[in-house]
């Protein structure tokens, strides 16, 4: 199988070399021991791709998430954002990072339960130090383009499982941040609704140039994807273009 | 905020909390503070640099008869003293109870005999007419001054100088009415009284065993600075006058009004401080209950506070946000504690009839002292907060 060892282009948008990522564990004995979890990962994404993860559970594709979202830290190893190596960045950098960067699409939708669509929406710009009624306005702009300006003022209770993931995708575009990081969005929605929603991702891709990196399990939503990357025990053993390059008609 | 308001029975009574601290600690600093005004006020009455010199704590073959049992000390006495060179005045007093009559009404009360310099050494004001004069005294006049209390009594509305009563069936000219001074510190009613010369009280109202001898004396010295030299140069007149010798006890005491008074204030100040200080403590109670609701909360949100660390919260955000849930907390239940507080102090003082004084200083100390416990109990929930991994926080169930 093709693994991709070459090295990165210096403009790529996300940059991993020889990344390590292992638990601490305590073992019956009392001892410590190490669990690896993701071992000599080296991986190049490029503005505007659009790749899919693909794994079994416990194959480490949610924990190679988390370090791409700097939700958590490689053990060794060197990731680069828009050339900012993260490993250096304080927590405060880190948010900011995630504020400006990434937007996050995850499986259970993961809105604020307490707070409109339009609030989880206008979120981001509030941490990123917009006022209330600019953000406010934003939000419902981006509410608007997504389709669901009527839902601004419903709670996520109130919503579809499908409405509330497109809040959570609006929610991540809304500071227009170059990646977007999907952990499963379609894992708790219809076949109907998934589709959408990946319509509606590629088209982000396609159109504004968005990257997309969606780990998913399911082949048919991995289709949507140009590449694929497949992860087996912490390790890289598949990357390159997809079986089937057509994304307009995935083949299940 | 959002927060607070979906979970109002909790916050409700995590507030309560809050709430009985303040209004305790606002009840009872007012309940002190109105003690030690009470006092104050009875103090500013009383007059300052005061000594009151009673007669006796004779002994008689190792009996012991307590002050003021034998008859020793006499207008003389009082006029030596007067000429002391840290003495400003002296007031002697003989005193006995008396029937007051006018017209058809009649009033019993306590009946003193004294100088003009009375007046002025117990800090008396005249609300109406005059004080008796030196000659009065010198002719021993029926002439007298009413205390507010008596006035009233006797006189409801009409104006009562220059009218005669009968005291002991004898007419007295009423010369002047007193104003109001209020209990004296031994909880007394310094207005119920009525004052005539100590010439006329002795010689034909209250009579005298031993004629000149008096009850007591107020003496007043020249300043504050002065007083231990007053007491001293009043004790070595006495005994000269008494004709005590050395190693024979004194047949007089003296005694410093002045510092029975910064006593009573003294612990008026005291009650004040330990009242004060338990009711900190259900404020320090309810601060607690603050901490440990929080604790909960931070423990129930971890999955929001992942996300909005996903989102791009930093840790200051994260922190701020449970600290003001902490603080609003403590400022909502710190403001209905200060009206409910103030509110009880009013019922306490129609009900029992006590003096409570609330002023801003104490509503903004206890205030301030709650927004102090917010801050203080709610931080260590809001560092827990944002100091949770956003990994950890996101993936918690």
């Amino acid at each position: 199988m093709p693994v991709n060892q070459t090295s990165p282009p210096a403009s790529a948008l996300i940059r991993i070399a020889q990344l390590h990522k292992s638990y601490r564990l305590v073992d019956a004995n009392g001892k410590t021991i190490e669990n690896p979890v993701l071992q000599n990962i080296n991986l190049n994404i490029a503005q505007g791709e659009f790749v899919a993860i693909m794994g079994h559970s416990g194959s480490g594709k949610s924990t190679l998430m988390n370090i791409l979202g700097c939700l958590d830290t490689p053990t060794n190893g060197g990731y680069w954002l828009e050339d900012q190596n993260v490993a250096m960045l304080s927590n405060d950098a880190l948010a900011k990072l995630r504020n400006r960067y990434i937007g996050f699409v995850f499986q259970g939708f993961n809105l604020l339960k307490r707070m409109t669509a339009l609030d989880n929406v206008a979120a981001p710009l509030l941490y990123a130090g917009e006022n209330r009624a600019n953000s406010r306005k934003k939000a419902l702009e981006q509410l608007r383009r997504t389709g669901l300006e009527k839902f601004a003022m419903h709670h996520p209770n109130q919503l579809s499982g499908g409405q509330q993931q497109r809040v959570a995708i609006s929610r991540a575009l809304i500071n227009q941040p170059p990646l977007i990081l999907a952990d499963e969005p379609t894992g708790n929605l219809d076949s109907q609704t998934s589709k959408e929603i990946m319509t509606l991702f590629e088209q982000l891709n396609r159109e504004r140039s968005i990257t997309i990196v969606l780990v998913t399990h399911e082949n048919d939503i991995a289709a949507y994807a140009r590449r694929l990357i497949q992860i087996k025990d912490g390790s890289i053993v598949y990357d390159g273009g997809h079986a089937l390059e057509s994304t307009h008609n995935p083949v299940v | 905020m959002r927060a607070l308001r979906m979970n109002r029975l909790r916050t409700g009574l995590t507030m309560l909390g809050m709430i009985i601290g303040v209004a305790a600690v606002v009840l009872m600093l007012s309940i002190g503070q109105g003690a030690q005004t009470k006092i104050n006020q009875s103090i500013e009455t009383m007059g300052s640099n005061l000594f009151i010199v009673l007669p006796g704590a004779t002994s008689s073959g190792g009996l012991s008869f307590g002050s003021g049992s034998v008859k020793t000390l006499t207008v003389s006495d009082a006029g030596a003293i007067a000429e002391l060179p840290s003495i400003n005045a002296t007031g002697p007093v003989i005193s006995g109870t008396a029937q007051l009559n006018f017209g058809a009404k009649n009033w019993s009360t306590s009946i003193t005999g004294t100088t003009p310099d009375y007046f002025m050494v117990g800090n008396w004001t005249i609300e109406d007419g005059t004080i008796f004069s030196e000659s009065d005294v010198r002719s021993a006049a029926r002439v007298a001054v009413l205390g507010s209390v008596t006035a009233e009594n006797l006189f409801d509305t009409v104006n009562p100088v220059g009218k005669t009563i009968r005291i002991t069936n004898r007419p007295f000219q009423i010369v002047g009415v007193l104003a109001a001074k209020g209990q004296s510190l031994s909880g007394r009613d310094q207005d119920d009284n009525v004052f005539i010369p100590i010439t006329t009280s002795e010689r034909q109202i209250t009579g005298n065993q031993f004629p000149g001898s008096i009850r007591y004396m107020l003496v007043q010295a020249k300043s504050p600075e002065m007083m231990d030299e007053a007491e001293i140069e009043i004790t070595q007149l006495l005994r000269q006058r008494h004709r005590i010798s050395d190693g024979m006890e004194n047949d007089f005491t003296v005694r410093n009004l002045t510092a029975i008074a910064d006593v009573a204030t003294d612990t008026a100040k005291i009650l004040s401080i330990v009242l004060g200080a338990i009711a900190s403590i259900s404020l320090l109670v309810g601060g607690i209950g603050i901490m440990n609701i929080m604790l909960v909360s931070v423990t129930e949100r971890t999955r929001e506070i992942g996300i909005r660390m996903a989102i791009g919260a930093n840790r200051r955000a994260i922190l701020i946000q449970f600290l003001l849930e902490a603080i609003m907390i403590c400022f909502m239940g710190g403001m209905i504690g200060v009206i409910l507080g103030i509110g009880g102090a009013w019922i306490i003082s129609q009900v029992v009839d006590m003096l409570v004084v609330i002023t801003l200083s104490m509503v903004l100390l206890s205030f301030l002292f709650a927004s102090a416990v917010g801050i203080f109990f709610g931080f260590y929930p809001a560092r827990k907060a944002a100091s949770l991994k956003p990994v950890d926080a996101l993936r918690y169930e």
